[in-house]
């Protein structure tokens, strides 16, 4: 048992570690990769120039690595510009909103299980900075805090277009996180279990959630009841995914700070680091968000189709490299979620408002609402007898239709009293 | 004007679901990245492009031989095939200029000069390049056809100084100009 001293070490050197050598330089990366990729997309080339330049040295040529430096120079003009502080703005809340935004994205990163517990010569060390037993519910709990950064900026910016932008993102997160939460119902009802480290853990035994190909340590196809139980899994990624993109402000919802009606929304009047600190905020909200996503769905870090197991052992001069692998095996899956939230700003269009609100409360609950009961169903039935089953299963195709009906009603018009 | 009512189309299931039409959207973005990395986009040969996208990358690759004739890069003065200055320095260009980038100071050529009968030529001829806006005017205002927009569009330097061509800078981008008008000439 290490002394305090010890320990409190370790924990200051994971969440240095974690949060600003793992979290934060992939802000930079995917704007990068935001960039290059929109860039392909649009058939065009994209930054590619910023690099060392060899040539003010004295040498023949110039080291470019694909542009992977534009960032860092991004970031330089952002630090290095004026700071204006508008006239007219309240001025506490004006300062203190940016740093609303980003505190509660880089809070969050402390319960992401990121890898295996990496192994020093006998000792374990597990590679997340808190391990809590209510992990999702403490980053919901917490992310949910960054609205209040971007509504303070739209209040506070004292200008039209900021708030607007402003009070769009507090319905926003309010109808979003609803359908976030209840979304995962489901999920947690099958780990039985909040921890994320043992999610993780129990998905690399016995299947990933949405890819239940092998169990307790050998491939072989789910039985009947994982198989059922793949549908609300499924339905609660794509729910939980949409939410995400809402919570995050990414593109078909980044009604907040859409640049076509409200200028730049609620960072308006936002120049400088203060500007960076949203933007921040924003890219560490998606990273977060894929995180969790791939925690919950995918897998986390474990490399799937039982290979955790084969590699556990594996070790360097008494270095266990697994808890390494592990965590390239996280930073890819988190990457290629990145460029997934990159292709989809690309490809679909903004919502408009009305269409967001309805996606939300009269699709997205009603559908997350129904999943439950569905999810709580199929992980019963096995317990129940055949005819408690069946009368469960009816229950519930009524409840769905009358939640459908009940929505569809709600859409129609309203009857003219006087044609 | 009449008030025409316009019917919203009645959209599917399948149009209603959105998931098709978000699968569709993936696969032409995709179809486009993919095209682009591999330098086949639409119209990646007509415009020369670097094999990324349809972009030409500008200092390696140059796009002087796509210049179209209409092209309009910096003005320059030209002379005649006798090597006579065409320019008379009446300064229609100078009042034309939309930005007021010309500055003539006018002068007369002395009377035991060859082109006396000419009467007026330039002394100075500055033109400020940070002004210049390419738009050309005193190309087409000119009445002896002594000005025009060559090809040439780097026009870059350190200093504001460097900026402004002089009427020696100006002939030596512009060259001499054959045919066109021979107002002047003694063979006519």
């Amino acid at each position: 048992m290490p002394d305090l001293a010890i320990q409190l070490l370790i924990i200051v050197t994971k969440i240095i570690a974690l949060t600003f050598v793992v979290v934060l330089p992939l802000v930079p990366i995917s704007v990068y990769f935001e960039r290059r990729f929109s860039a392909v997309i649009q058939d065009r080339v994209g930054p590619n120039r910023v690099g060392i330049p060899l040539t003010l040295l004295g040498f023949k040529k110039d080291f470019h690595f694909f542009g992977l430096i534009q960032p860092m120079a991004d970031g330089i003009k952002l630090l290095l510009k004026e700071d204006f502080t508008p006239e007219h703005v309240r001025k506490s809340f004006y300062w203190l909103a940016p740093a609303l935004t980003v505190i509660p994205a880089l809070i969050t990163v402390c319960v992401v299980p990121f890898g295996s517990p990496l192994n020093f010569f006998g000792h374990e060390e597990k590679l997340v900075i808190a391990d809590i037993d209510v992990g999702p519910l403490f980053v919901f709990a917490i992310s949910s805090l960054s609205v209040y950064g971007i509504t303070l900026a739209g209040w506070s910016s004292n200008s039209k277009f900021p708030f607007i932008g402003g009070v769009r993102s507090t319905a926003q997160m309010i109808s979003y996180e609803i359908s976030l939460g209840l979304s995962i119902v489901p999920v947690l009802m099958y780990f039985e279990d909040l921890n994320l480290s043992k999610i993780v853990q129990f998905q690399a035994d016995n299947g990933w959630l949405l890819l239940p190909f092998w169990k307790n340590g050998s491939l072989s196809l789910p039985d009947l009841n994982t198989a059922l139980f793949w549908i609300p899994a499924f339905i609660s990624f794509i729910i939980f995914t949409v939410s995400i993109f809402a919570e995050t402000n990414r593109m078909p919802f980044d009604l907040p700070e859409c640049e076509t009606e409200l200028v730049g929304g609620y960072h308006t009047e936002y120049s400088s680091m203060k500007f960076a600190l949203f933007f921040m905020g924003e890219y560490a909200a998606m990273v977060i968000g894929s995180a969790m996503i791939i925690t919950l769905f995918l897998g986390g870090w474990s490399l799937g189709f039982t290979l955790d197991s084969k590699i556990a052992d594996w070790n360097i001069a008494g270095v266990g490299i697994a808890g390494f692998i592990h965590l390239g095996v996280f930073m890819s899956k988190l990457l290629a979620f990145i460029l997934f939230f990159i292709l989809v700003r690309w490809t679909v269009p903004r919502f408009r408002y009305d269409q967001l609100m309805k996606l939300g409360w009269v699709i997205f609950f009603e559908a997350a609402l129904v999943n439950v009961f569905l999810a709580a169903l199929i992980l019963a039935a096995p317990r129940f007898s055949t005819a408690i089953t069946i009368i469960g299963a009816v229950l519930l195709i009524v409840i769905t239709g009358a939640i459908i009906w009940v929505a569809k009603v709600s859409e129609d018009r309203p009857k003219l009293l006087r044609a | 004007m009449s008030v025409v009512k316009l019917k919203r189309p009645k959209l599917g299931f399948g149009e209603k679901v959105y998931f098709g039409a978000l699968i569709k959207g993936f696969l032409l973005t995709m179809g486009h990245a993919v095209k682009s990395l591999r330098g086949k986009s639409a119209g990646a040969k007509e415009l020369a492009s670097s094999g990324l996208g349809v972009t030409m990358q500008f200092p390696e690759q140059r796009w002087d031989e796509h210049l179209p004739d209409y092209y309009r890069g910096a003005p320059a003065l030209v002379t005649d095939e006798q090597g006579r200055e065409r320019c008379v320095s009446c300064q229609l260009c100078e009042f034309i200029c939309p930005p007021k980038a010309i500055k003539i100071v006018p002068s007369e050529i002395p009377a035991d000069d060859k082109w006396a009968k000419v009467e007026k030529r330039p002394l100075e001829f500055d033109i400020d390049m940070i002004r210049c806006i390419y738009c050309g005017m005193c190309e087409e205002v000119c009445p002896e056809q002594a000005i025009f927009l060559r090809k040439d569009y780097l026009i870059t330097g350190l200093a504001r100084k460097d900026m402004v061509h002089t009427k020696k800078k100006l002939y030596e981008i512009g060259g001499t100009r054959v045919g066109l008008v021979n107002k002047w000439n003694e063979l006519k």
